[in-house]
């Protein structure tokens, strides 16, 4: 067999105001699995709508075994032998695992060939799941899968058009530990058929397991390809960051002594088990650790959105066993929740209702509602917030990413909290809204608001807080100082098994 | 000057955009007062908002309940079944000898502690287990409507002194009572759902639940006083057509939600949730009655205003739609 080459020459990608990718030039070869490595908004995922044929390429060109490749759709891409498995899976729930594999492409029989030939066609499919030694019924509805078999699924669904080019878009984010095992033995059998693999990740710690070689991109530029013998985590780190500048928190901001939150054994199993922390006045704390370490969801079960099985909670002194929102509400905790569209956010409202709906209570006088109490509020938040917006009447919707972020922030400001959690508050907004979105953490600060910081981005967190708690698999592991920890310390730490 | 002239019909059309639906309306009352003999008088002005009035209470409430995402398809039945309540409490009651008023004052409290109870009900099952508002109503339909008849064994009951007539039949200031009922009520609606923080968590609970309870929403109280708003407004409508009729009639009331839940939708209010406005919702209503009137007094088959309801429901659910895909270009 002709051994699959792709190549990638000079491609750039420019949208209006930034270079998402910039001459990014790589040669990938068959039979091999290469991690393609890089921090949010590095160009990683517009690298591979270039290569998936979802986006069109400013400049620069594809070759597919040589042959020079116009991708102009998806559709392009994939009758090209381009095969992409996005995180988002295309399942169909309710189907089998065969009619999944097969779907639009059932055996036929009978008159006009118009029945569905089931058997033949669950046949088929055992045959693809066999030759990638996936352990799954076909008949099982997808519904009652794991994600990781549904990946597996989903990988098999992508074989079965025996591409040249496999292409794996964060397959492990959302699996626990033995899955991500299996998940792997199946990419290796993909990789045995002569297919390179692309598989996208930005966790480090999976890579040794997984790949043939380390394809690493900044900044929108091609950094280095390595071999995985030679990707030790500080290599990697060094070229995903490269000369990290840190910028520091300003001086003079001060902790006070009072704690205004302290927890102790909060436990909510399996997602974090005996949590104990406090929080001062005016500090900024940051809890470190990857996805799935249970950051998020222990903050959540503070703040009383997610249940809790044990512990307890005190804040400003009162003892609290059973959150519930309005309650900690009402005691001055505040959280911007991690997925700022979905939950932050009402996306069909005005930028003036998503500023003034957490706060009704304090807003309102007897339940009444004047515009002549909401405005000088709406007023002073896009003012001191710095938000960009043409009329506080315009949809939420239409805003950036980073203005919607400190939309969620002002209507929290508005309940005039003691406390405020953010919860990935930097995901997804440019780097100028972050260090926006930092300085309004470190003005909290200074007004005497305490702040607990999640972020997946550690340097952020070295940036910004405090005083760092390790989070891994569900337990707080160490607590550390940013002045005496350096990146790379942070990230191994917080990826120890 | 050129582009000063472009603004300006830009900003004119998107007026004729905004308004369509109430252009549309004033159009059609400029046609009826022209070529309709008898449309344009006093008499038949107050006969129009005497006839809106029943439906158009209720309306009011829908809006509230649309726009948190929610439905309730039990108003029609719920009116037959209070009203029914109502006359067979009267009846029993007076027979022992009771005083009339006292007697319907106490099922007229009867009505609204069970509305209440019914439609928290609703909202907390709504809430508690997911159970869609939809079906909820829909067994409430069949319930309040069985139980209209097993009430009153499938037979009128006319049990109510003359002066009950005053509710359904009764001018105060030479205004039917219950157009006053309606327009007060629209007031009320109107203003809590621009001036209170109840409106806007209304707004916000459809727009986006989740988002809504993270912000520290009580979401559950919300939807179970929701809930009963329909519930209640029902039974107010409830007296008002007892009161026409001098009776509690099981039969009353058929297939009024979907007039109700029309006239909404007419008016702009989305059935996704969290949009619509009370003032479209009053536009609505009034739109199809005048629709109704009209075709009443041009001697058109009064089944036509079937068909030129279902032209209305698709023609506005048009323009709202191409309105919204506009704005998102």
């Amino acid at each position: 067999m002709e051994q699959v080459k792709l190549e990638v020459r000079n491609l750039t990608k420019n949208y209006p105001g930034t270079v998402a990718l910039s001459d990014f030039s790589a040669v990938m070869e068959g039979g091999n699995v290469y991690a393609l490595l890089g921090k949010n908004g590095s160009g990683k995922s517009t690298l591979v709508k270039c290569i998936s044929g979802a986006v069109l390429p400013t400049s620069g060109e594809l070759f597919l075994n040589d042959r020079r490749l116009e991708l102009k759709s998806p559709m392009d891409a994939f009758a090209a032998g381009i095969a992409i498995v996005y995180q988002e899976l295309s399942l169909v729930l309710d189907f089998s695992v065969a009619e999944n594999i097969l779907l639009g492409r059932y055996f036929k029989k009978g008159p006009g060939n118009s029945v569905i030939d089931w058997q033949r066609t669950n046949e088929k499919a055992a045959e693809i799941l066999a030759s990638l030694r996936i352990d799954i019924p076909v008949t099982a509805k997808v519904a009652n899968l794991s994600v990781g078999q549904r990946q597996m699924i989903e990988i098999a669904k992508a074989m079965s058009y025996e591409p040249s080019v496999l292409i794996l878009d964060e397959p492990t984010s959302a699996l626990a530990q033995q899955e991500v095992e299996s998940l792997f033995q199946v990419i290796h059998r993909s990789r045995e058929q002569g297919v390179i693999v692309i598989f996208i990740t930005h966790k480090l710690n999976e890579i040794q397991g997984v790949a043939d070689f380390v394809t690493v991109i900044r900044d929108s530029r091609f950094v280095g390809t390595i071999p995985i013998a030679q990707a030790t985590p500080k290599t990697l780190v060094d070229m995903m960051f490269g000369e990290t500048q840190v910028l520091s928190r300003p001086a003079g901001l001060g902790v006070a002594e009072d704690v205004v939150l302290e927890v102790r054994g909060l436990t909510r199993a399996p997602r974090f088990q005996d949590v104990s922390f406090s929080l001062h006045k005016g500090e900024i704390l940051g809890i470190a650790g990857m996805l799935g370490s249970g950051r998020s969801e222990l903050l959540r079960s503070i703040f009383g959105a997610d249940p809790l099985d044990a512990g307890e909670i005190r804040v400003q002194g009162q003892v609290i066993r059973h959150p519930e929102i309005p309650v900690m509400k009402q005691l001055g905790l505040a959280m911007t929740p991690e997925n700022r569209k979905e939950e932050g956010l009402i996306q069909m409202l005005s930028i003036k209702d998503n500023l003034c709906y957490a706060s009704l209570d304090v807003l309102g006088h007897w339940g009444l509602l004047s515009s002549r109490r909401q405005e000088p509020v709406v007023q002073r938040w896009i003012r001191e917030l710095h938000i960009k917006i043409a009329s506080s009447e315009h949809p939420v919707s239409s805003l950036s990413g980073g203005n919607q972020q400190k939309i969620v922030v002002g209507n929290w400001l508005n309940t005039e909290p003691s406390i405020i959690f953010f919860d990935e508050p930097s995901r997804g907004i440019d780097v100028q809204a972050k260090q926006q979105i930092f300085q309004i953490m470190w003005d909290l600060s200074r007004r005497g608001l305490s702040v607990i910081f999640v972020s997946t981005e550690l340097e952020e967190l070295l940036e910004v807080c405090h005083r760092v708690l390790i989070m891994n698999h569900g337990r707080i592991r160490q607590e550390t100082s940013p002045d005496q920890t350096t990146l790379d310390e942070l990230y191994a730490l917080c990826m120890e098994a | 000057m050129s582009a000063q002239s472009a603004t300006t019909q830009k900003k004119a059309g998107m007026l004729v955009s905004t308004f369509a639906l109430e252009l549309i309306l004033l159009a059609i009352i400029g046609f009826l007062c022209l070529f309709a003999r008898g449309f344009a008088t006093w008499d038949n002005f107050l006969n129009i908002l005497r006839n809106a009035s029943t439906t158009g209470i209720i309306a009011f409430a829908m809006t509230f309940v649309i726009i948190a995402g929610e439905i309730d398809l039990g108003v029609g039945s719920a009116i037959a079944f209070n009203g029914c309540l109502l006359a067979v409490i009267t009846e029993k009651l007076t027979a022992r000898g009771h005083g009339a008023l006292a007697v319907i004052l106490l099922g007229i409290a009867v009505c609204f502690a069970l509305a209440a109870l019914t439609g928290m009900f609703t909202g907390w099952v709504r809430h508690r287990f997911s159970v869609p508002t939809f079906i909820t109503t829909l067994a409430w339909m069949a319930a309040f409507r069985g139980g209209g008849y097993l009430l009153t064994n499938s037979f009128p009951v006319t049990p109510f002194p003359e002066w009950f007539q005053f509710f359904g039949s009764g001018y105060v200031l030479g205004i039917p009572f219950q157009a006053v009922v309606f327009l007060l009520l629209f007031g009320v609606a109107w203003f809590i759902s621009r001036f209170t923080t109840f409106g806007r968590a209304v707004y916000a609970i459809g727009g986006n639940a989740e988002s809504a309870r993270l912000s520290g929403i009580n979401v559950l109280r919300m939807r179970m006083i929701i809930m009963a708003l329909t519930s209640i407004f029902s039974v107010i409508s409830a007296i008002v057509v007892a009161s026409q009729i001098q009776a509690g009639n099981p039969t009353v009331g058929a297939s009024w939600e979907f007039t109700v839940i029309s006239a909404c939708v007419i008016g702009g209010v989305s059935l996704m949730g969290g949009r619509g406005r009370i003032w479209g919702t009053f536009v609505g209503v009034m739109f199809l009655e005048i629709i109704l009137n009209g075709m009443t007094l041009l001697n058109i088959d009064e089944y036509w205003q079937y068909v030129a309801r279902a032209v209305l429901i698709l023609g506005a659910v048009l323009i709202y739609q191409s309105q919204e895909m506009r704005q998102r270009d």
